[in-house]
């Protein structure tokens, strides 16, 4: 075989599949061996090598018979490990879920088995996906791909979904699930110069996902192109009655999106993302971006979302309130780690204080103080009419343009010693192009365009109407046609 | 109002509240799909939504949705079409969310009220609004010294919390609100209202002010009362402590106390001093419940007659008195069987049956309607026997006796025993003629003028033909045969 497998993408791997060029069980293997080179990226919590070639030898006899077959069937992939999967460990990364095995299925994991994908494991995140470097996971520092300047593995994926960034960069994967609450799948994907798309809120099932923000939490595939991304999408969306807040509306075939057509496309760029601190070279990036779909026959267009400097701080007490509820119920009471005390606070006390790491508390903290009385008014109640507001900006813009192109991240990935210097506040300020979006529910795809003087990849994000993925695709697809990004990180190049 | 309560000072009235949860009857929980029947072994009705797993989304239940909407129909209350879920956080072991789902800001009913007839007359006391909400399980702290133990099979199951407005000013009056509520909940199908099983409990609000005063003094909160009875009981020895303090020149803070119905006392729980704060905020797991206006119709044109709307039907076309009538209604199968035992027949002398020897029996027995072993029926048919002659109130007491052992219909206890009324009036004549002869200085008693001697006569006859006999039809010939 000359082919590298853990380099294909889904939808080359499909067509091998197809022809018999190749078995899943030769593409698992693959994977699982590059997973094995690759331990020291830590990208993965539990790996699942039983699973995945059991899967993955059921997908070959399945497809050799001629049986029916998932539109996936044999593609290795990797899950955040805040999808809850039957029988499997999922942590969330925390301490006080380390030892918890689900008895049930995330719905969209289960779509993703429907599809005839191969689990090869469960990746890393932040803790309860709160962070943006994967550092606060329980299970250590996850290491980008990418190195920094003086060849080290010293850089942060990003996060929350780090890992999942960090193995399909690295090839540990074709594909991977991660969540977005505010840029988690944008922000790392950006770092690690892959492709992500956290749809519409709405879109995918939250069901059986470790809830950290239960209105801003969506599921979104990772992987290493667009079209890898609808493959994955399409899979994973849909209604679910177990879900009250997905839509129940059709989820179209996104490659069908993919015509590289987008003449007369009115794109958006929103003046307030381009501040003075701007890092030139993400400015340089975006503009770059706009040429070439300026040059692809879209029209591009001024558009102003006024109340985008309020996002930051919205997106921080909202989330932060519905954290500090939603992680209400690791107590210690039923399936979590436990500390006992001499009364019942006092062994809430000493199981939460052992189970949470710092970032958690902090952010549980900060959203009961956002909710208590006295308070309320001022923080909560307030949040959510400027969010309103946020969205208003969004459905104004959409009146007048198909999609939006932004920045991604503000900066390229940063090192591990620049974010421990940095105060938990400066750290938030690494979702300011991301949150917005998030607020606003709208679907967005962050992909590499070019690659920075210090060697890193910079990604942008095409930001599209609510339930409009296939233009979101659609743009995307020209975008990286164009751009041409063929960089590989450090640890595929050797 | 005049029910005060005379102090060494001045004399005082009552204010009190009553906030009721109601346990919804249905077969599912409220936000899932594990049952929601009482009972069962411990933590077999609990589904991974119930008991907080990670990932696990509340689904609402759309029955318990109609199910508090039609009691808030009941309540002649404002339909709120739209309404929604809020959290309120607090931890506590059987609590597994951390959260109780519930509706602060958005109720789904808002403000109704009850009619409620004491014996100062009828009134309306004002409901302030009813929301749906998930109960939390079942702490157990006396099974072993050091542990507490937790049952999850009441957590999650759907209550309604009715809450009135400080409107009621006696013991009496929360008493008739409180059966009137569970007459209303039950004839709607909505709660059964079985107090000592706790699908229905009470917490009590209660505060005393001078009477004529119109301020709104500190009130404490009785939790758990769990009968009529203890509500009414709870209040009066309520208001009493905080009359005596009063007096006493002292004060006491707003706090939470429980009822001791065996040392008739009620003391603190907590105090409201170290609340919890709820930090209450939409659920953002839950859509707004929108009603549609086909569906609310739909609903309102299927809904079974209320116990106002029966009462008031006793009364003015049955010719019930309002307190018969408030009995009869205070459940459906009461109300049922008062009902069928009154087709055909006179509605106040059935009402009478039930009310007298019936509920007598059951009482006693400790049964309730639906075990009677005199069926419906068969009442009915005993009242008409009296009322057409076939025996005399007096032999039915006897048949109503039999009925009860036995089961059996009256006629055919009647006719097997031979209860059958004497009508034949050559025989009572004959009866009569041979006891005037008896009883000469009687009837020459009578003759010259005391006629109150008449009765004995009568009881007399009666006793000679074993009650048998017809007593209008016995004084009729008694009249006769003296004047002859």
């Amino acid at each position: 075989m000359t082919t590298n497998l853990v380099d294909l993408h889904i939808s080359e791997a499909l067509k091998l599949l197809d022809k018999k060029e190749i078995s899943s069980v030769e593409l698992t293997k693959a994977h699982l061996a590059e997973m094995e080179k690759a331990r020291f990226l830590n990208a993965y919590i539990t790996e699942t090598p039983e699973i995945a070639l059991e899967q993955a030898q059921l997908s070959d006899k399945k497809r050799a018979s001629g049986e029916k077959i998932g539109r996936l069937e044999g593609i290795p992939i990797a899950n955040k490990d805040l999808y809850c999967t039957k029988g499997i460990k999922t942590t969330a990364a925390s301490k006080i879920l380390s030892n918890f095995i689900p008895p049930y299925e995330s719905t969209v994991t289960q779509n993703l088995k429907d599809a005839g994908t191969v689990m090869l494991g469960k990746v890393n995140t932040d803790q309860f996906a709160m962070g943006g470097s994967t550092m606060t996971s329980y299970f250590g520092v996850t290491k980008n791909p990418w190195t920094d300047e003086n060849g080290e593995y010293n850089l942060v994926p990003g996060g929350s979904s780090g890992g999942s960034a960090a193995a399909v960069s690295a090839g540990l994967c074709m594909g991977a699930t991660g969540s977005d609450t505010g840029g988690s799948i944008r922000q790392p994907a950006s770092f690690c110069g892959i492709t992500g798309i956290k749809p519409t809120y709405g879109r995918c099932s939250r069901y059986g996902i470790v809830a950290f923000s239960s209105s801003l939490d969506q599921a979104g595939p990772m992987a290493r192109s667009v079209e890898d991304c609808a493959l994955l999408l399409r899979e994973m969306a849909g209604h679910d009655p177990k879900d009250s807040t997905v839509v129940n509306t059709p989820v179209p075939d996104y490659t069908a999106a993919l015509t590289g057509d987008i003449k007369g496309k009115k794109i958006g760029i929103p003046k307030e993302y381009r501040s003075n601190d701007l890092n030139p070279e993400i400015a340089a990036a975006w503009d770059k971006g706009i040429e070439l779909l300026k040059n692809a026959g879209a029209e591009i267009v001024e558009i102003s979302l006024p109340h985008t400097k309020y996002a930051l701080p919205v997106y921080y007490i909202i989330a932060c309130a519905e954290a500090s509820s939603n992680l209400a119920r690791y107590d210690g009471v039923r399936y979590t780690t436990r500390v006992d005390g001499s009364s019942l606070d006092e062994m809430y006390e000493n199981t939460r204080t052992d189970g949470f790491g710092p970032e958690v508390v902090r952010r549980i903290l900060l959203g009961t103080f956002v909710l208590s009385a006295g308070f309320y008014d001022a923080y909560y109640t307030r949040a959510q009419r400027v969010r309103r507001l946020i969205y208003n900006d969004f459905i104004t813009a959409f009146e007048s343009v198909d999609a939006i192109l932004a920045p991604a991240a503000p900066s390229t990935a940063l090192s591990y010693e620049a974010m421990q210097n940095m105060s938990p506040v400066d750290t938030y300020l690494g979702d300011v192009f991301t949150t917005p979006a998030s607020l606003a529910g709208v679907p967005s795809l962050a992909l590499p365009i070019t690659i920075a003087k210090n060697g890193l990849p910079i990604g942008l994000q095409v930001i599209g109407k609510h339930f409009d993925e296939n233009t979101v695709f659609k743009v995307s697809g020209v975008l990286e046609s164009l751009a041409g990004f063929d960089k590989k990180p450090h640890h595929v190049k050797g | 109002m005049t029910y005060i309560i005379k102090g060494n000072t001045t004399d005082w009235e009552l204010v009190i509240g009553l906030e009721v949860h109601c346990q919804i009857i249905s077969n599912s929980k409220v936000f899932s799909g594990a049952s929601a029947t009482f009972g069962a072994e411990q933590n077999t009705h609990v589904s991974f939504i119930d008991a907080a797993f990670p990932g696990m989304l509340p689904v609402v239940n759309e029955k318990c949705i109609e199910q508090c909407f039609k009691t808030g129909l009941g309540l002649n209350a404002v339909i709120n079409k739209y309404s929604r879920f809020d959290r309120k956080n607090y931890f506590y072991a059987d609590l597994p969310q951390g959260y109780q789902i519930s509706q602060l800001y958005h109720p789904i009913v808002g403000e109704g009220y009850i009619e409620v007839t004491t014996s100062e007359g009828t009134r309306k006391i004002g409901v302030e609004r009813l929301h749906l909400e998930q109960d939390a399980g079942k702490s157990i702290h006396d099974m072993h010294p050091s542990k507490s133990f937790i049952d999850l099979n009441r957590a999650g199951v759907g209550l309604m919390e009715i809450v009135s407005k400080p409107d009621m000013h006696s013991p009496e009056e929360a008493g008739e609100y409180l059966r009137q509520l569970r007459a209303i909940v039950r004839a709607l199908g909505t709660c059964d209202g079985n107090m000592d099983e706790g699908s229905m409990r009470c917490d009590v609000n209660i505060s005393v002010r001078p009477v004529g005063s119109t301020e709104l003094r500190q009130r404490v909160e009785v939790k758990n009362v769990n009968s009529v009875r203890f509500v009414m009981q709870a209040i009066e020895i309520e208001a009493n402590r905080q009359i005596e303090l009063y007096e006493a020149g002292q004060t006491f803070t707003q706090e939470t106390r429980l009822f001791d119905s065996v040392n008739m006392e009620t003391r603190p729980m907590r105090s409201k001093e170290n609340a919890n704060d709820y930090r209450y905020f939409p659920d953002p797991d839950l859509l707004p419940v929108i009603l549609t206006d086909e569906y609310i119709e739909n609903i309102k044109n299927n809904l079974p007659e209320l116990p106002a709307a029966k009462k008031k039907r006793y009364i003015e076309e049955l010719g019930l008195t309002p307190y018969d009538a408030s009995v009869l209604i205070a459940d459906k199968e009461t109300a049922l069987y008062f009902e069928t035992a009154s087709q055909n027949q006179d509605p106040k002398k059935v009402a009478n049956w039930i009310m007298g020897d019936l509920f007598g029996y059951l009482n006693k027995t400790n049964k309730n309607i639906t075990e009677s072993p005199v069926s419906a029926q068969n009442l009915g048919a005993l009242v008409g026997l009296i009322n057409d002659g076939t025996i005399s109130g007096k032999i039915a007491k006897e048949v109503f006796e039999i009925m009860i052992e036995t089961g059996k219909e009256p006629s055919i206890i009647v006719e097997e025993k031979g209860l059958k009324q004497v009508s034949d009036t050559g025989a009572i004549e004959a009866m009569i003629a041979e006891i005037l002869s008896n009883n000469q200085d009687k009837v020459a008693e009578i003759k010259a003028g005391k006629d109150k001697l008449k009765g004995w006569f009568v009881g007399q006859i009666m006793k000679a033909s074993q009650g048998k006999v017809n007593p209008a039809l016995a004084n009729q010939l008694l009249d006769k045969k003296l004047a002859e």
